[in-house]
């Protein structure tokens, strides 16, 4: 008789610790902790929106708070963040629908999808600046 | 028999949920870098665009993907890395409360342009 137990022991956790991570699992932990890093920082992107949007003096302390290089460089963090998690998210529905799954796609699209985050996060942080 | 309750069936709603609130929120990116106003920002401009009723509704439907999009992305997260049932329990309320929260401040926000 087999142990029925056994089956049910749900979820599993394996430890995968040891394992030297290849390009797409390097992908796919910054996609969870960008993703992490959205969920602790939506709560001052609200603070940002309500500040910008409330007034015109609102406004103008919104322009002074973002222009302070001690808050330029978390938002550029947070701004990273987005455009890796957005990239990766296109990635993953590719790959989804059946497109780029072969090994060297595969690679080839997570190693465009830390550049394309990069570059997009440089782009926008120099027109912000 | 002892049973460990993990919960069923939210499998499939959920990842197909993960991905409809993606593509809204890819959507809503790129419509929103095309209404930024050009040049110079200032109070008006930037107040007009988000007073705009298919902004609000566009934005509101952004938020409404955010809560859902993040919520079962980091109830996932306490899944993976948090094996105490009662601590996990926890936690996933604490996030259903926070988004939901901080959803209502959004709604605040836009409205009271």
């Amino acid at each position: 008789m087999p142990d029925l137990t056994a089956k049910k022991r749900r979820p599993l956790w394996f430890n995968l610790s040891p394992l030297n991570l290849p390009i797409p699992g390097l992908v796919s932990i910054s996609h969870r902790v960008s993703g992490a890093l959205l969920f602790l920082g939506l709560i001052w992107f609200l603070f940002l929106l309500d500040m910008s949007l409330g007034s015109e003096a609102g406004f103008a302390r919104f322009q002074a708070y973002v222009a302070h290089p001690v808050v330029k460089i978390p938002m550029l963090v947070f701004l990273w963040a987005y455009l890796h998690h957005l990239c990766a998210g296109v990635r993953h529905l590719l790959l989804d629908i059946g497109k780029g799954v072969d090994l060297a796609t595969a690679r080839m699209s997570a190693f465009a999808v830390f550049i394309a985050g990069l570059a997009l996060t440089a782009f926008i942080g120099a027109k912000l600046w | 028999m002892k049973r460990i309750i993990v919960g069923a069936h939210y499998g499939l709603r959920d990842w197909l949920a993960q991905r409809v609130t993606a593509l809204v929120m890819l959507a809503y990116t790129l419509v929103l870098v095309l209404a930024l106003p050009r040049g110079e920002l200032t109070y008006t401009a930037w107040k007009t665009m988000f007073a705009h009723e298919w902004m609000r509704f566009a934005t509101f439907l952004f938020a409404a993907s955010i809560l859902i999009h993040a919520w079962i992305g980091v109830r996932n997260i306490w899944m993976d890395y948090c094996k105490h049932t009662g601590l996990r329990l926890a936690l996933e309320i604490a996030t259903i409360l926070w988004l939901v929260g901080c959803a209502g401040w959004a709604m605040q926000i836009l409205w009271r342009i």
